[in-house]
């Protein structure tokens, strides 16, 4: 552990613009989120209304968990917020983790570092001080937020702290992926199918209902954050979970360090074939690229699959829940309610396939940071080609991870309701209207890499930036002007979904690429 | 003779920073020409801009006899680059990178592709991330060898490689200048540029200084002499073209310029020669005092 304290400096400095955009985007989210829930729901009575509504829509439980405790503003934060903040900084601390370990591991730099008066276990200790440091930093200084806010300091504390343990038991699960493989690409992507899951767990469990298999929650770290019950009893025994899964975890990951040699993981690299049949750009394109597409794929008919198999169990409510049917039959009925469902579900799965569009775009980038773009350039392969290459599977890859997603919905959900014929078409259809708003998305990123590519990581903004505007707009209170800048919003929702927004999406998109395509044709190659 | 490669005043800068200025270079078809110059003199600048990875800001340049930025993808057809510093794709094999880009660039033999994969002793079944440098730079130089094309343009081809590949690297040069193949050759080893090149361009600050066969650049440089004398030596010290003359007893040992080397021996000669040791200027020297004189 010798030397722990010089990398940990090492990975501040590295990071110091990184970590307080992380720490000021989670402390100012909550803070935004509590004064515009405070004024939303200033009266009792608005706040029993909502907790009829909110436990009794699936919807709502699948997506953003049971609401414990509505007597107080900290239970609606809690509700609105705190599975969202949980996988935010879930991603914080895969990154960091990984940035500091296999990717430095990768790059040959641990090498030159380990070559120094420095311990075998200090780096992978220095990237779960940073990476576990900041989520505690950012659990406090939220608890700090709601406490300013004259809430329950202990039910301040027990929501703080639990969006902290998710950023825990996350750094301890990349510190276990960057032992397993060589390639931090790879760790990062089974952290973040690891994080889907345990998302995903918990919203089949949430949504199930008391009827239903509600025990999946509890093998879902986001779902012991729910068993908290911040503000209802703060139950803060639950968190020793989290910290005992952490704990492990580290442990295990700090064992496999001394049992591997460095730069190699446990999924060991085997010889290849001696010739290649690559030949074309799109080949080795789709080379690089396919794992990850059929990755996401998967990834986004679970997604699919689950929403599509709480969908029945939304109409269902309303008719066992009389109340809710009075309220629910204002606005269309159960059916009404079942495409409002839908219309959410959608966009929230366009939403996270634009992430998958976006990597794929930054692909290029990171081809040419790698000097790997020059030797292809500098063969007759045109930029417009090595650059169309990756971009078809933007493109066209994110029309078959949205397709993947309808087909989940459509065939569970049609199978349910005995008419997959009917629902497929129309779930499929839902699915790929989100596409446009993505080719939008990609298209800036295009953009940045074509025009001003030392910006290309603002990509990753623009995402975040929709993300935050599509989920959460409504619920801050924001001008419609300012929600009107995601191009999510403008996506006609379902089942009224008509050709016009999509045209003029695809042509902004369009426009874009164009100009990303044109701008790279003149521009030096950098890293 | 026809020139492959035609650069005239030349211009790039990064910023603040002036990389190439007013840079000309001139190389002919089928000779093999040494780009000699220390990190950061513009060599690698100069080869991007030729590929038309980068362009230059003004000044032209012609290869092949086609505009490198507008030509670009007719003019790669008719060669093949060796990057200084090759990245692989960790998932490829070797073998995979060399033929991908041997494909590109319309086909490569196989038969020379087997032969090199054997002088160089390159296993192509290992993955991209698991070469070494010197691994790497012959996965590169394979693919770049193997495929039939007029020019080949490496920078800095040998970096990472040992004294017996690098022995392997110039007989593959000499075999292609056989060939007829025009070869640009960017390099800091100056033993490798002496042993290979037809011609050297040698670069400062992104401006060439000096071009010519060796003979010719011969011509600037001075002769190391170290004698022992019958008697004191006399009259060096005030003779034109000596330089850091060290003279102790009957011995001594000083530099001369090439061109008055005649008359500095017929002095020592009057002075009675039992030993005498004379070393033709290597290029290191050649090299060093270009740039102690930019100091």
């Amino acid at each position: 552990m010798i030397g722990v304290w010089h990398l940990v400096r090492l990975a501040l400095r590295r990071d110091r613009i990184l970590l307080p955009v992380w720490v000021a985007f989670l402390v100012f989210t909550t803070l935004s989120t509590t004064t515009a829930l405070q004024e939303l729901y200033d009266t009792q009575q608005s706040r029993d209304l909502l907790g009829a509504t909110a436990n009794a829509n699936s919807a709502f439980l699948a997506m953003l968990g049971p609401l414990h405790d509505w007597s107080s503003l900290g239970g609606l934060v809690v509700w609105r917020w705190g599975v969202f903040a949980g996988l935010f900084i879930a991603i914080m601390a895969m990154l960091v983790v990984t940035r500091h370990t296999r990717a430095e591991e990768e790059a040959g730099r641990t090498e030159l570092i380990a070559a120094t008066v420095v311990g075998r276990h200090a780096p992978l200790a220095a990237a779960v001080i940073v990476a576990g440091g900041t989520s505690l930093l950012i659990g406090v200084l939220q608890a700090l937020v709601l406490i300013g806010k004259d809430l329950d300091p202990a039910g301040a504390f027990a929501f703080g702290l639990s969006t902290a343990s998710v950023g825990l038991v996350f750094t301890g699960v990349s510190a276990f992926t960057a032992q397993l493989s060589e390639n931090s690409r790879v760790s990062n992507a089974i952290a973040g199918g690891f994080l889907g899951v345990t998302y995903l767990l918990r919203a089949a469990g949430d949504a199930a209902g008391e009827s239903g298999p509600q025990w999946l929650t509890w093998f879902s770290p986001i779902g012991w954050t729910e068993h908290v019950r911040s503000f209802a009893d703060n139950r803060f025994w639950v968190l020793g979970v989290s910290l005992a899964f952490t704990v492990a975890l580290v442990g295990v990951s700090a064992w496999i360090v001394t049992r591997r040699d460095v730069g190699l993981g446990l999924l060991s690299a085997r010889l290849g074939p001696a010739r290649g049949t690559i030949g074309t750009p799109l080949g080795l394109a789709w080379r690089l690229q396919k794992g990850s597409l059929i990755g996401w794929s998967i990834a986004l008919f679970a997604v699919g699959v689950i929403y599509g198999s709480v969908a029945q169990a939304v109409g269902q409510m309303v008719q066992d829940n009389p109340t809710l049917g009075q309220i629910v039959s204002k606005i269309g009925g159960a059916d009404a309610m079942v495409d409002a469902f839908f219309a959410t579900v959608t966009q929230l799965i366009g939403l996270i396939a634009s992430i998958y569009l976006v990597q794929a775009v930054l692909r290029l980038r990171s081809e040419e940071t790698a000097f790997r773009a020059e030797p292809l350039l500098a063969t007759p392969v045109s930029r417009w080609g090595w650059v169309a290459s990756h971009a078809a599977f933007a493109l066209a890859g994110g029309a078959v991870v949205l397709a993947a997603s309808g087909l989940g919905l459509g065939l569970v959900y049609g199978v349910q309701t005995d008419d997959v014929g009917g629902v497929l078409p129309r779930m499929l259809g839902a699915a790929l209207a989100q596409l446009p708003a993505a080719w939008v998305i990609a298209g800036v990123a295009l953009l940045l890499f074509g025009l001003f590519p030392q910006l290309t990581g603002v990509s990753w903004a623009v995402v975040s930036v929709a993300l935050v505007l599509t989920l959460l707009g409504p619920a801050l209170q924001l001008d419609q002007w300012v929600i009107d800048v995601s191009p999510f919003t403008h996506v006609p929702k379902y089942p009224d979904i008509t050709a016009g927004p999509l045209l003029w999406l695809t042509g902004v998109a369009v426009v874009l690429l164009a100009a990303g395509f044109a701008g790279f044709r003149r521009r030096d190659l950098t890293t | 003779m026809t020139s492959a490669i035609s650069v005239s005043g030349l211009v790039k800068t990064f910023g603040p920073t002036r990389a190439l200025d007013d840079l000309n270079l001139d190389v002919q078809t089928g000779e093999v020409h040494g780009f000699l110059g220390p990190n950061g003199a513009g060599k690698s600048t100069t080869i991007r801009i030729l590929l038309g990875l980068l362009r230059a800001d003004s000044g032209t340049a012609r290869l092949l006899g086609g505009d490198p930025w507008k030509d670009t993808a007719a003019l790669h057809r008719r060669l093949a680059y060796v990057p200084g510093d090759v990245n692989l794709w960790p998932n490829l094999t070797g073998g995979e990178v060399i033929d991908l880009l041997g494909r590109l660039r319309g086909g490569l033999n196989k038969a020379r592709r087997e032969e090199l994969l054997e002088r160089f002793e390159l296993d192509p079944r290992k993955k991209g991330r698991t070469y070494s440098k010197g691994n790497r730079q012959k996965v590169a130089l394979v693919a770049a060898l193997s495929s039939d094309v007029e020019l080949l343009i490496l920078d800095e081809p040998t970096s990472g490689l040992d004294p017996l590949m690098e022995a392997v690297f110039q007989d593959c040069i000499n075999d292609e200048r056989e060939r007829g193949r025009t070869v640009l050759l960017s390099s800091h080893i100056l033993a490798e540029v002496e042993a290979l090149c037809d011609r050297v361009s040698i670069i400062r600050n992104g401006h060439i200084v000096e071009t010519g066969t060796l003979a010719d650049l011969r011509h600037l440089t001075r002769t190391s002499i170290s004698a022992e004398l019958a008697g004191p030596p006399n009259g060096l010290t005030s003779m034109a073209g000596v330089h850091d003359l060290v003279a102790e007893g009957n011995r001594v040992r000083f530099e001369v310029d090439s061109d008055k080397l005649d008359p500095v021996l017929k002095q020592l000669v009057s002075s009675g020669v039992r030993t005498l040791t004379s070393q033709p200027p290597t290029l290191e020297e050649l090299f060093l005092r270009h740039y102690e004189d930019a100091k």
